[in-house]
């Protein structure tokens, strides 16, 4: 280990100091007194350690001995974890306190859920792999249930971790065929192994191990059960952070295993691959159709976006890989919008998250029901809306790789998920009149689902630059 | 160079922008400015598109007043207009105005309602002026969004089963579109129209899952295109959504509907499918002529039985999108000529059929037909206005309605008299469907008590429809005012589809098309129509 080593990490050795730092805090002054306190601290840390990666120079910089690399792709998909990570934090608090949950714990936790997801996508290795997901996964598993006293919270907690224990379990397994026959658990040696464009038989089982497990991670069918489940028994910005975050660095994982990893033979992890992605865009669609429940909505929401996400890696070229981190990039914005404005919603002081709680929300509150109009237009694919040219690039890549059937089946998803989008629009617009939400000040939300619904309108110009970041990450990722 | 195009597509939804930024609350005086400001821009982008128009260079076939620049993904931001595409951009700003004096009664969110409009024009405007592919699925695609919601939140009593059946059933369409685009995308290498236009996709014979597939990847490429313009156009059987949206939406909203935006459908075959898969719309071309014979026949039937005005105008006008598809794939000179007058007609006949409904439907507050009879007693002026488009709905030679059909019956007779003998059956229907209605709402001796103190049109009224009528009367007797702007472009169109098809020109035109043989076309269409116009 030599101290360019320490420097190349630097940002996750910062933020795992920063997590014992808070937690001695915590723990020494008075427990939740320093809850708000500290979750700011968090904030302004992850907006820190973004800029400091933002700034670092985009060349590919390995350390400890490979197993963890630095490159354009880990830059992308780290600024994107700490920004939403950031963005989550904020618009949460307001709930916890109101819900009296604002515990110290609460920051603590979602830093060391980053720190995980940030070696996640740095990984070179299979153990480097282990330990991130593992690290992010032991974090989110008691977020779950952070929510000590609801029934509900706890199960969801629970299921979370019997299902993601398994989804271990069967990665560690893969991983493990993936050693026996490549006789090395380092990206690049596993990648020296693999002569002509066709995986051994061995390999091709250990992979498909590994994608079970990272399937699960990014919740794409068929190992999405625990969804909607986890997302509906686990407080609102804990779901929130769910949706987000760890989405980018499982999807971000997938792609470097398969890519740095397996990248001589995109046809054989393609099949499966675009399995997952064509199976995940259609049952994504079809389950929301008869939900009630907003947040078991947008998570059936997010099993068909992972869907189309996962079509860009699918299509196992540069331009699938940038598809699918525009994809990453934009679904966060549209969800952070849509997460900020559910956990508003009250009413009589009470958090309530049923679809139809949304009735005539277009009369009590104008300027939230326009910003969650368009925000459902663009998770919807309609253009000229920002989740439009997501989808747009991910269905250019897979088609320029011959994917057009896959294609095909994304639209028809894509349609039959616009159903339930216009739903949600519908009660915001056409519905009876019911009582109102509650209106009462909390801006940092309000502010943030406009802001969202800004993006996502103004992207249309130029999708501000970020097509150049997400091309070099694919350029740092396919070689 | 100053750049109109963007100037005319984005006024609309600048005032939008602005209307939505400085306008507050929903009282009477909130409203007047929101119809205000819609109707002062509305017509200034008129005003500009007459510009357009005077600058506008009949006798070029390429594109004119391109503005190009870099965009998102490897796309371009590409504007510019050629003889097919001007006149529906003209089309679309002269009703906007009308459109907008049309929501003068409406009293419920004038803002939204307002600028629901404006921003509606801006994407009608920009499908047309497109020379990119994906930015005309932006602007085609777009338009959904604020449609849906002048249904849904501004509609009748059935309006969401409405709204949601027009944006579904449009919204599948177009995603295959989307998913040929991209197919296109990676075979031609470029999404400029331009360039696409006379790209030449693979039309070898392909086999898919055991069928053997004549003209291969361009009859498939036709079929996803197909399944968009003509869920949009709408096409039998594919209409159903139509009648219901025209029903349930507001009077301006079933005006825009009928006026501009089924063109788009029509906009589309001419555009995309007939100059960039020619030899898969020569195979499909049989299909597609007799789905539209079955459109006119079928459709002037049901509009028989209709109890409601508006969807007997919503059937009438599914017939005479009939007429279009036959003229355009018949996919000749006078078929294309025919198509694109019939659409203009159509727009300027239908726009007024709605607002005839809605202007009674202002005062009493139904559409059902029982509900209306002998009108003319006291409303001589609303009857006179009514005869004249009823009669150019039917096609009375002398109004716009006439040259349009006869066109396209020209046309498809030298292609198929079959097709053209059953259509021509349709056209005795229509007859029909609109004396009748025409009879049973205007004639009579007004007994019902609910009419006894309906007034005439107001001035409002009367300075909408007096620009309607004019358009109907002097594109019926002047037709040359259209054919000789789209003529050449036309012209071209037809040469390309030819020799993609290996199809001698002057074969088939010499024997059925004697009456004139080498005159130019222009001057050929006017010397057809005008004096069959003038004999009547």
């Amino acid at each position: 280990m030599t101290s360019l080593d320490l420097s190349i990490a630097l940002p996750e050795i910062l933020l795992s100091l920063w997590a014992m730092v808070a937690l001695m805090a915590g723990a020494y002054f008075g427990k939740d007194r320093l809850a708000q306190a500290l979750t700011w601290a968090t904030v302004a840390v992850f907006v820190l350690l973004s800029i400091l990666i933002g700034v670092q120079e985009p060349v590919a910089q390995q350390a400890f001995g490979g197993l963890f690399v630095a490159d354009g792709f880990a830059r992308f998909a780290k600024m994107a974890i700490l920004l939403s990570g950031a963005a989550v934090l904020v618009m949460g608090m307001d709930y916890l306190e109101r819900t009296k949950m604002m515990k110290f714990e609460y920051p603590i936790l979602v830093s060391l859920a980053t720190v995980g997801m940030m070696v996640m996508v740095s990984a070179q290795d299979l153990i480097t792999l282990y330990m991130g997901l593992e690290l992010q996964s032991l974090a989110l598993y008691v977020l779950a249930a952070f929510r000590r006293d609801s029934v509900k919270a706890t199960e969801a907690g629970l299921k979370y971790f019997v299902l993601g224990a398994l989804a271990s379990g069967l990665l560690l397994y893969g991983a493990s065929l993936v050693y026996g026959y490549a006789g090395s658990t380092m990206f690049a040696d596993i990648a020296g192994t693999i002569h002509g464009d066709h995986l051994p038989v061995g390999l091709l089982m250990g992979l498909a191990f590994m994608l079970a497990g990272l399937a699960f991670k990014v919740s794409a069918v068929p190992f999405h059960m625990w969804t909607p489940d986890v997302y509906e028994g686990s407080p609102t910005p804990v779901t929130a952070f769910f949706a987000t975050a760890p989405k980018v660095a499982a999807m971000a994982l997938l792609a470097r295993v398969t890519f740095n990893a397996f990248g001589h033979a995109p046809g054989d992890w393609g099949q499966i691959v675009g399995l997952l992605a064509g199976l995940s865009m259609i049952v994504g669609a079809i389950g929301a159709l008869g939900q009630a429940n907003l947040k078991r909505l947008m998570a059936y929401s997010s099993i068909s976006h992972m869907g189309f996400a996962l079509l860009g890696v699918t299509a196992g070229s540069e331009a699938g890989v940038k598809a699918t981190m525009l994809y990453m990039a934009i679904y966060l914005t549209m969800s952070i919008g849509v997460f900020a404005f559910m956990l508003t919603m009250r009413r009589d002081g009470r958090p309530v998250q049923g679809i139809s709680d949304l009735n005539m929300l277009s009369k009590s509150q104008p300027r939230q029901a326009l910003a969650l109009l368009v925000l459902m237009f663009s998770l919807a694919g309609v253009p000229p809306l920002i989740g439009f040219w997501a989808k747009y690039a991910v269905l250019a890549a897979a088609i320029a790789s011959g994917y057009v059937v896959l294609a095909v089946v994304g639209v028809i998803g894509s349609v039959i998920g616009a159903f339930y989008y216009l739903r949600l629009v519908y009660f915001m617009y056409f519905g009876t009149e019911t009582d109102p939400l509650d209106d009462d000040g909390v801006p940092a939300q309000r502010w943030m689902t406009l802001a969202a619904a800004l993006i996502t309108v103004l992207g249309v110009v130029n999708l501000f630059g970020i097509e150049g970041a997400a091309t070099m990450a694919a350029q740092a990722l396919v070689h | 160079m100053l750049k109109l195009l963007s100037i005319i597509t984005f006024l609309p939804a600048a005032a939008a922008l602005v209307g939505a930024l400085i306008i507050h609350g929903d009282d009477a005086n909130a409203q007047r400015q929101s119809k205000l400001l819609a109707l002062f821009a509305t017509g200034a982008t008129f005003v500009i598109s007459l510009i357009l128009l005077a600058g506008f260079d009949p006798s070029d076939t390429g594109f004119q007043f391109v503005e190009e620049a870099e965009w998102i993904l490897g796309l371009k931001y590409k504007l510019g207009v050629d003889g097919i595409s001007v006149l529906f951009v003209m089309l679309t700003t002269f009703l906007m105005p009308i459109t907008i004096g049309a929501c003068w009664n409406v009293t419920h969110r004038v803002k939204e309602y307002m600028i629901a409009f404006l921003l509606l024009e801006t994407l009608m405007i920009g499908v047309f002026v497109s020379l990119d592919m994906v930015l005309f699925y932006l602007f085609f695609e777009a338009g959904l969004i604020p449609m849906f919601l002048i249904i849904g939140i501004w509609g009748g009593a059935n309006r969401i089963y409405a709204a949601f059946k027009f944006f579904l059933y449009t919204f599948i369409g177009s995603v295959l579109m989307l998913v040929a685009m991209i197919y296109m995308y990676s075979q031609a290498g470029t999404t400029d129209i331009t360039v696409l236009l006379t790209y030449e996709f693979d039309a070898g014979p392909m086999t898919l899952l055991g069928w053997q597939i004549t003209g291969g990847v361009q009859t498939l490429l036709f079929l996803a295109f197909f399944a968009s313009f003509a869920v949009k156009m709408p096409m039998w059987p594919v209409h159903t959504w139509l009648p219901d949206a025209h029903v349930q939406a507001p009077t301006a909203g079933s005006v825009v509907l009928a006026a501009v935006l089924l063109k788009m459908g029509g906009y589309g075959f001419l555009r995309f499918s007939l100059p960039m898969f020619p030899v898969g719309s020569e195979v499909l071309a049989p299909m597609v002529l007799w789905m539209s014979a079955i459109a006119i026949l079928y459709a002037s039937l049901v509009a028989m039985v209709q109890e409601d005005m508006k969807k007997l105008v919503a059937y009438s006008s599914v017939a005479h999108m009939g007429f279009v598809t036959m003229g355009i794939f018949a996919a000749n000179q006078q078929g294309l000529d025919g198509a694109i007058f019939q659409m203009l007609s159509h727009g300027f006949v239908s726009g007024a059929l709605f607002l005839v409904v809605g202007v009674v439907y202002d005062r009493i507050h139904t559409r059902d037909i029982d509900a209306y009879g002998g009108l003319v007693n006291r409303m001589p002026i609303y009857a006179t206005a009514f005869m004249l488009f009823t009669m150019a709905n039917v096609g009375l030679p002398g109004t716009s309605g006439f040259v349009g059909e006869f066109l396209t019956f020209m046309a498809v007779f030298q292609v198929n008299t079959w097709v053209a003998a059953v259509a021509a059956t349709g056209v005795i229907f229509s007859a029909g469907y609109g004396l009748w209605l025409y009879r049973r709402v205007v004639w009579g001796q007004l007994i019902k008590d609910s009419l006894k103190s309906i007034t005439d049109m107001d001035a409002r009224e009367k300075l909408m429809f007096a620009p309607l009528v004019v358009m109907t009367l002097l594109l019926g007797v002047y037709p040359s005012l259209i054919t000789d702007v789209i003529g050449p472009s036309t012209e071209a169109l037809v040469a390309h589809y030819n020799e993609a098809n290996g199809i001698d020109p002057n074969a088939p035109v010499a024997t059925m098309h004697a009456a004139s043989e080498e005159a130019g076309h222009g001057a050929a269409a006017h010397s057809e129509t005008a004096p069959a116009a003038a004999s009547h």
